[in-house]
């Protein structure tokens, strides 16, 4: 059977600004391309054109360039990662939002009930033109339109978890957020995890019963990353360069990344750290470095984009990703097809089905710092590392995350 | 006349203790950690089976006659934390019918790195045989049977050897058997014993596998396959890891009471007998010449040396190792002497394996550590700490040589 898909989901390229939007990006190209159909429904901000008279015309059509993937806009401003995600770090903070952001506010604003219930009766609306089988559903802020787009329309529910609010915030959850979550995951008929890790987070703080997730990896798309070409001819006696790449926040662990710094540079000074990505903990980040006496030693560039991303993988010796919390973390898989060996959190998705990286505890700075001293001493572990782990990183294919997606669609419709 | 001669290898490592690049202490070796396995490798296996071994020596009347090889390191070990199992060795050695072999004191690759070293390590482990068990091995297996011509050669030269063993690879012998005793190239008396991998397979990794044809193996049907052997060859050479009695195969698959009845299965045809190496070497002429130009050894599917020396990690670690020879022979400190030889142990570098995906699950099994790259990142932090001590040893008693080993 060929089944019709609603998708819900807050960023699909190019209006990108993290991890999600990738993953949206990859599954619904690989289940595109399988047969499957899919129209894909994405929150925008900025004037929608409105026709008038024809319904099917009042929501703008966009280009998804992907074949069975209809992506339509759905009039909204609602940001990922709220209103720290790069939209909103292009321009200056305002008075009120610094102090906000000091006093460690809530990061979604306001408006943010709002917007979601307004989202919700947005896609109540869309949905009224749309032929379909399931909905999918991306992550809290389109829950509340799932649930009730599943209500009005008697097709099931499927939520994918990408990311919980204890991986975002730790033990200070948004009561808000998490309430949201917890009926989202009620409400499915089955849920997504994107690793064994973040299913148990479903099935021991949501409570929801282990029969009812299932866990989909993500994949990563070596298309145009051919064989590991040599590495650019580097000028002796050239900074080693290690590479922090993800939105600096409280669930990356900056801060371990800056101590780990900190004891490297204790046993090699030809080191530099690059910290690339924008975040609520971003100046006290650049305070910490230069209160720890490194400031001269670690680079921060904000967020990075296209050429600059790959241009920041060529430089680098070594990713390291010291997650306090990471649900799967592509950006590993990301540095791999730089041929960037890994270093990774063991609170982490990819951690739990990863064999060829360097894992340690995100607390354990003196581990860290270690692993991070050993693959800059030692070429051969280096090599290993890029070598075997760019092999097994080309394993994880969106196509088999998209044959997993749709087993698990059959099992839901209980169709063959 | 088929003869099953049994040999069963002895060792464990001293396992190296987390140690990052900020440690700073000379202590390398996790005490904790060795003891632990060490008590409870003897619980399992050494006590129950040289108590079982002991009684059917006895009950035989020694026509059941076994040998082994044990390790200077584990020697060691049973000194420190086990006595009574190496009490227990010694009572064996008693009865006159167990033979200990020589190998490497050290259970080191250093056949291929340092040549003054393997022997070395070769007269300290002869010498340890002759204080503990009253015996001087007359027969060589080198560590996990690694074996090449050079190796031979090498060994006749060293002298005092009638046989060295080796893997009957089927890549070595082609159509020959494992079952007859050959020669090596280049080489007067030397004897050459093929270990029959096929049967001592049998034994060391099938036993317990449900989903082996053969499943389950009796003491019965062994023996008929023992039988088999006569009119084919002289002899069915057993080589197997001791620790397959209750520690690989535990005792709830039956390997206690497999080998409890063999000796009588085998020995109901008169035809068939036990014998030791030196016996097997004693008893039977070489048949013919195998040649063996690289190296085999008795590890994973490949029967070769990339268990230990397959990646780029375990060459650069096996030869910075090896390059610190003369620094740490001219240190004159016994300390970082015996450390450094203790680091040669060859299971160091096969915890840096990184072949998991075929023969991942016995890698696995004996590895401490994570991962393959943990522990050369571990290794390489003790070697670095090693190195410093020479350079300040080196500054403080110039001119010293020192080659002398734990007597």
């Amino acid at each position: 059977m060929n089944i019709k898909t609603v998708m819900l989901g807050w960023e699909f390229p190019p209006f990108i600004s993290g991890g999600l939007g990738t993953a949206c990006y990859g599954l619904t190209k690989a289940m595109g391309r399988m047969g499957m159909e899919i129209t894909f429904l994405l929150p925008r901000i900025g004037p929608v054109r409105i026709t008038g008279g024809n319904p099917e015309m009042t929501f703008e059509l966009l280009e998804s360039g992907l074949p069975n993937v209809r992506l339509r806009a759905v009039p909204s401003s609602l940001i990922p990662y709220g209103k720290y995600g790069p939209h909103a770090s292009t321009r200056r903070l305002t008075a009120a939002e610094l102090e906000s952001l000091c006093a460690g506010a809530a990061p979604y604003g306001p408006n943010i009930r709002e917007e979601v219930q307004r989202y919700a009766v947005r896609v109540l609306q869309i949905a009224e033109s749309e032929q379909f089988d399931v909905i999918h559903a991306h992550d809290w802020m389109t829950f509340p339109a799932g649930i009730a787009l599943a209500a009005r329309s008697g097709k099931p529910l499927v939520v994918q978890i990408h990311s919980t609010e204890f991986d975002r915030s730790g033990e200070h959850v948004n009561q808000f957020v998490y309430d949201i979550e917890r009926h989202g995951m009620h409400a499915a008929a089955k849920i997504i995890a994107v690793s064994n890790y973040t299913r148990n987070i479903i099935i021991n703080r949501y409570a929801v019963p282990p029969e009812k997730v299932e866990v989909v990896y993500n994949g990563i798309d070596f298309a145009g990353y051919g064989e590991a070409p040599p590495r650019p001819e580097e000028p002796a006696g050239r900074d080693k360069v290690v590479l922090f790449l993800g939105r600096i926040t409280m669930q990356k662990g900056p801060e371990y990344f800056l101590h780990a710094a900190k004891k490297v540079l204790e046993k090699m000074s030809n080191v530099r750290f690059v910290m690339a990505g924008d975040g609520d903990k971003l100046h006290g980040t650049i305070e910490e470095a230069a209160w720890l006496g490194i400031g001269h030693k670690v680079f921060f560039t904000h967020f990075l984009r296209g050429a600059d991303v790959h241009r920041a993988y060529q430089m680098a010796d070594l990713y390291v990703m010291p997650s306090v919390s990471e649900p799967f973390g592509i950006a590993p898989l990301e540095a791999l097809q730089h041929n960037v060996p890994v270093l990774i959190s063991k609170n982490s998705g990819i951690a739990e089905t990863f064999r060829h990286a360097l894992k340690v505890d995100f607390w354990d700075i003196d581990e860290m710092a270690n692993k991070i001293v050993a693959v800059l001493r030692h070429p051969p572990l280096q090599e290993a590392l890029r070598v075997n782990g760019r092999r097994e990183a080309v394993r994880f294919r969106w196509e088999d995350s998209a044959a997993r997606v749709n087993a698990i669609y059959h099992k839901v419709l209980n169709v063959a | 006349m088929a003869s099953v001669c049994f040999y069963f290898q002895v060792h464990q490592p001293y396992r190296l203790r987390h140690y990052t690049i900020f440690d700073n202490s000379t202590d390398y070796f996790d005490a904790f950690k060795n003891a632990q396995v060490c008590r409870k490798v003897a619980d399992k296996c050494y006590l129950p089976t040289n108590r079982l071994m002991l009684d059917l020596i006895r009950r035989h009347e020694g026509r059941f006659r076994v040998a082994y090889s044990i390790t200077g390191v584990i020697l060691e070990q049973f000194r420190e934390y086990a006595p009574e199992v190496l009490a227990s060795f010694q009572e064996l050695a008693e009865t006159g019918c167990v033979e200990f072999l020589a190998e490497t004191y050290y259970h080191s690759l250093s056949s291929l790195f340092a040549p003054e070293e393997f022997s070395s390590q070769i007269e300290a482990h002869k010498n340890l045989m002759q204080e503990l068990f009253g015996q001087t091995p007359r027969i060589f297996r080198n560590t996990e049977l690694v074996y090449n011509n050079a190796l031979a050669e090498t060994i006749e030269r060293i002298g005092g050897f009638d046989a060295i063993l080796a893997e009957g690879a089927d890549h070595i012998l082609g159509y020959r058997s494992p079952n007859y005793v050959y020669r090596p190239p280049n080489t007067r008396t030397l004897k050459l014993l093929l270990k029959n991998y096929r049967l001592s397979d049998d034994i060391a990794f099938r036993f317990s596998s449900r989903e082996w044809s053969e499943w389950p193996l009796r003491a019965e049907k062994f023996g008929q396959w023992i039988n088999a052997v006569n009119g084919n060859g002289y002899t069915v050479n057993l080589f197997v890891d001791y620790e397959t009695f209750g520690e690989h195969q535990w005792e709830d698959t039956g390997i206690f009471e497999f080998l409890r009845h063999l000796p009588t299965e085998i020995l109901k045809n008169p035809a068939n007998d036990f014998k030791t190496p030196s016996e097997v070497a004693a008893a039977y002429e070489a048949v013919g010449v195998v040649d063996v130009p690289h190296c085999v050894s008795w590890a994973d599917i490949e029967r070769d040396l990339s268990a230990w020396l397959g990646n780029s990690m375990q060459h650069n670690a096996i030869h910075e190792l090896y390059n610190l020879e003369s620094m740490v022979k001219a240190s004159g400190d016994p300390d970082i002497l015996a450390d450094w030889r203790k680091l040669q142990t060859s299971d160091h570098f096969y915890y840096m394996c990184t072949k998991w995906f075929a023969d991942g699950d016995v890698h696995k099994y004996f590895n401490p550590y994570d991962s393959p790259y943990d522990s050369y990142i571990n290794f390489m932090n003790v070697l670095d700490n090693l190195r410093s001590r020479c350079c300040t040893a080196a500054s403080s008693f110039p001119g010293t040589v020192m080659t002398a080993l734990p007597a």
